[in-house]
């Protein structure tokens, strides 16, 4: 600081010394483009929708999780309806309180779990406790592919078109509203 | 006192503080001394003005003026009266008031107890607290009005928030507050010495105090919004890297670097340009981190009041104060002396590395902040930044920080040797020794591990600072004590800061080996955590003044033995429809049992339901640290060598805190 001041030509100091300036400028300009976009609606930064929307799913193959039978990005690919796929713990609070709109949902849409970093005896408990909504089940126990899917945490959902795309994407516990607003309607129209 | 009273008085404080910012700069440039007299009656009149306005929003909310549209959302007839009167601030509206209302105070307390600046200093000080004070007052003016009024006038109050009814919310924010805002006086003198183009000692010596008692604040109000979010939220963890916490912490680092940067100025004259650059970047921090949590942009847990348009205002502000004052820098820095030349081993140069290393954390908890937002923008990808970032990159800077805390204040200044002072520290590296030796049996990981020797070092290093000073055990007991009766208040209060700072990491890095458990259990049911057994042995329900609450009861037994009896609760407020879990602690200050009563689950029949239990040690030091530290930054105001040569009464720092 004092040391690099002595000696150094007045320019080099005028450069310096504009520089929390510049960054201040650029900060600024920054904020205004959120803040703008923001009330235009094109800008959400509470938004953490996984950057994996109307993308194929990404690859991965997972084994079993009692008393489901695992599944990987092949059988997702080879759908031809659409299927919920949901990420779940037995250690999440949340995860417990959607297992009853799951239960109701599960007649109107199949729903295949991920067990995510979950002991597997944890998992099949919880199942077993809440009554298991899931077609088939399969272990993340590293929690590995759930990054591959954007995942933050649990519970999410994601919407898998027919061919695997993933089409919509929840990052929270599922309640009646929005499966009757949201989720149905459009697990309709991918069905046609 | 009615609404529009409080409402005419900040228009007119307003109004005042929009001459304070123009006419006493006129007066200092033209040396004309009527003008620059003008400043300190302007100032206590936007005050006076000011205090009567809060004092009407206070009136209002006191006496259930639900025609106030701010005290029909959140107040109601059923409120107890300490909440009627601390919900004032616990709203945006009227927390933007309490802001104002402290940088009034601010300006006020310069006017009052600066009366030995020269003058055209304290002219140009007093116009640039009273341009952000009319600032503010314009935007609470117009896009967030406390006295809004509205018809018609409902005949009971929405509430409040249930979460902000808690005695630890009701004070945080003024503290809190008086930390932020309480860094404008510095920002003021920087600003001022930068119109000058003059920064000398006695500059650092005038800054030094206000720095130091806004730091104590800014401490208090950090340690009590942690230990609140501990107590209230039920995180369990202490600090969750939560963007509105990391806005609190961000001018808490640049402002310990101040404090620490504003000795070299004062006793050597050395580092003045980084100096007033940390001055004018402290208070920016506050005011960017308000804006950031207004404007909605950070995504936290803490929603509060977001509003893209109040943000624009805001950002509109901020350009004004920050791009000015950095602007100023630019143009007047390069040509401000440079002087004290120090060799690299020395107190100066010790002082420069803890600023290099603070602001390093304060760099990475920057980046850390404001990455997803800036991903979102450049790339529209959202990423989530978490506690691993932080922690992988903030502890490896705090470690070698804590390393050179211990030698810092033993060191002369301008050319030290080494040797001599490592030697006075011999026992503190023994103990420092010890306890790794100790510690590498119960901790495993490694940053965890050195960051608890690194506070034991520097505990054991502040000890031997002061038993050196007053040679405890070579002079006779008389004479030591003697010896600490003369020693002065602002090295007891170095030593008390950093001893605190030594005892909120040993606090930190003891975290880092709690347990915890979530677990689904029938009444009568046993759990095991940590060698204890939790036992749920009743669940009852209980009406409350304005919710029904759930309380369970579990008893804590360690080897048979009963420890303890915890009663968390499950509060549901039918105005607002919302609950709130009252976590229940027990400690006994080495550790804390922590139960959360979660959700109910099975038939009425068969209830279940589902506890949360924590076993974290040493959890109460890292609040009680951060208690040491401000007592130590107070201890160090009331030197009476900070007043020689400062204003006649620079007891003006404590002033501030009386209000």
């Amino acid at each position: 600081m004092s040391g690099a001041a002595e000696g150094a030509g007045i320019a080099r100091r005028r450069l310096l010394m504009a520089a929390p300036l510049a960054g201040a400028g650029l900060a600024g300009v920054a904020f205004w483009r959120m803040l703008s976009g923001m009330s235009r609606g094109s800008f959400d930064p509470h938004d953490i929708h996984a950057p994996v929307l109307n993308r194929p799913v990404p690859d991965f193959a997972l084994p079993d999780q009692a008393p489901g039978q695992g599944f990987g990005a092949a059988d997702l690919r080879a759908l031809t309806a659409p299927v919920l796929v949901n990420f779940f713990a037995s250690w999440c609070i949340p995860c417990v309180a959607e297992m009853p709109a799951l239960n109701l949902l599960k007649a109107r849409l199949p729903i295949w779990g991920i067990a995510y970093k979950d002991k597997p005896e944890d998992a099949a408990g919880f199942v077993r406790r809440a009554g298991n909504p899931y077609t088939r089940i399969a272990s993340d126990l590293p929690g590995l592919t759930a990054i591959d899917w954007g995942v933050s945490g649990v519970p999410e959902s994601y919407l898998i078109g027919p061919g695997g795309v993933i089409r919509w994407h929840n990052a929270a516990a599922l309640d009646d509203g929005t499966i009757r607003d949201t989720l149905l309607p459009l697990a309709a129209g991918l069905r046609r | 006192m009615n609404p529009e009273l409080g409402n005419f008085a900040l228009a007119l404080a307003c109004c005042l503080a929009g001459g304070q910012a123009v006419l006493p700069l006129v007066g200092a440039q033209r040396r004309d001394a009527r003008l620059m007299a003008l400043a300190p009656a302007l100032a206590v009149g936007q005050l006076l003005a000011l205090g009567f306005s809060f004092a009407c929003l206070v009136d209002a909310a006191i006496s259930d003026d639900f025609s106030v549209q701010n005290v029909a959302a959140n107040s109601a007839v059923a409120k107890p009266l300490l909440y009627k009167i601390t919900g004032v601030w616990g709203n945006h509206e009227g927390s933007i008031l309490l802001w104002a209302l402290i940088l009034g105070i601010c300006g006020g307390a310069v006017a009052l107890f600066g009366r030995n600046l020269p003058s055209a200093l304290r002219a140009r000080v007093i116009a640039v607290l009273g341009g952000v004070s009319a600032g503010f007052q314009l935007f609470c003016l117009t896009t967030s009005n406390p006295f809004d009024r509205v018809w018609p006038a409902p005949l009971d109050g929405q509430g409040m928030n249930p979460l902000l009814q808690d005695p630890g919310l009701a004070f945080h924010p003024p503290i809190l507050y008086t930390g932020y805002v309480g860094f404008a006086v510095p920002f003021a003198f920087a600003v001022a010495a930068l119109i000058e183009g003059r920064v000398d000692a006695a500059w650092g010596r005038w800054v030094r105090p206000w720095a130091v008692a806004a730091w104590c604040f800014l401490t208090c109000g950090i340690a009590l919004g942690s230990w609140w979010s501990y107590y209230v939220l039920g995180w369990g963890g202490y600090w969750f890297w939560d963007p509105v916490e990391n806005a609190s912490l961000i001018p808490w680092l640049t402002g310990t670097a101040l404090v620490h940067s504003a000795i070299v100025v004062e006793k050597r004259e050395a580092l003045k340009i980084w100096t007033v650059l940390l001055a004018i970047g402290t208070f920016s921090f506050s005011l960017s981190g308000t804006f950031l949590v207004r404007s909605g942009i950070l995504n936290s847990v803490h929603a509060f009041a977001n509003d893209p348009a109040r943000g624009v205002f805001i950002l509109g502000l901020l350009a004004l104060v920050i791009g000015g004052s950095l602007l100023l820098f630019a143009v007047r820095a390069p040509s401000l002396v440079a002087g004290g030349l120090f060799a690299p081993v020395s107190r100066e140069g010790l002082l420069v590395v803890n600023n290099i290393l603070l602001c390093s954390i304060c760099a990475v908890v920057l980046t850390g902040t404001m990455y997803p937002p800036f991903m979102s923008l450049l790339f529209g990808r959202t990423i989530s930044v978490g506690k691993p970032f932080f922690d992988a990159t903030t502890v490896p800077l705090t470690i070698p920080l804590l390393a050179f805390m211990g030698f810092g204040p033993m060191m002369p200044w301008k050319r030290a040797q080494l040797w001599p002072v490592l030697r006075r520290l011999w026992w503190a590296g023994v103990a420092m020794l010890a306890a790794f030796v100790l510690l590498a049996w119960r901790i495993g990981d490694v940053l965890p591990l050195l960051a608890a020797t690194g506070a034991v070092w520097v505990i054991a290093a502040s000890v031997a600072d002061i038993a050196e000073r007053i040679r405890l055990f070579r002079l006779p007991p008389a004479a030591s004590l003697q010896r600490a009766r003369l020693l002065p208040r602002a090295a007891l209060g170095a030593a008390l800061a950093h001893a605190g700072v030594g005892v909120s990491v040993l606090g930190l890095a003891a975290m880092s080996q709690a347990q915890h458990r979530i677990v689904e259990v029938r009444v009568g049911q046993t759990e095991m955590l940590a060698g204890d057994a939790w036992t749920l042995t009743a669940v009852r329900a209980a009406p409350g003044p304005n919710y029904t609450a759930l309380i369970a009861t579990i008893e804590v037994r360690h080897a048979g033995r009963l420890v303890t009896v915890l009663h968390p609760s499950k509060r549901t407020f039918a105005s607002q429809n919302q609950t709130t879990t009252e976590v229940s602690i027990h400690t006994n200050l080495m550790s804390d049992l922590y139960g959360v009563l979660g959700d109910r689950h099975g038939s009425d029949a068969d209830p279940t339901y589902v506890l949360r239990l924590h076993y974290n040690p040493l959890a109460p030091w890292m609040w009680l640290g951060g208690l040491i530290m401000a007592l130590g930054g107070a201890l160090s105001l009331s030197d009476r060598r900070v007043r020689v040569g400062a204003p006649r009464r620079a007891a003006a720092p404590a002033m501030v805190a009386a209000q």
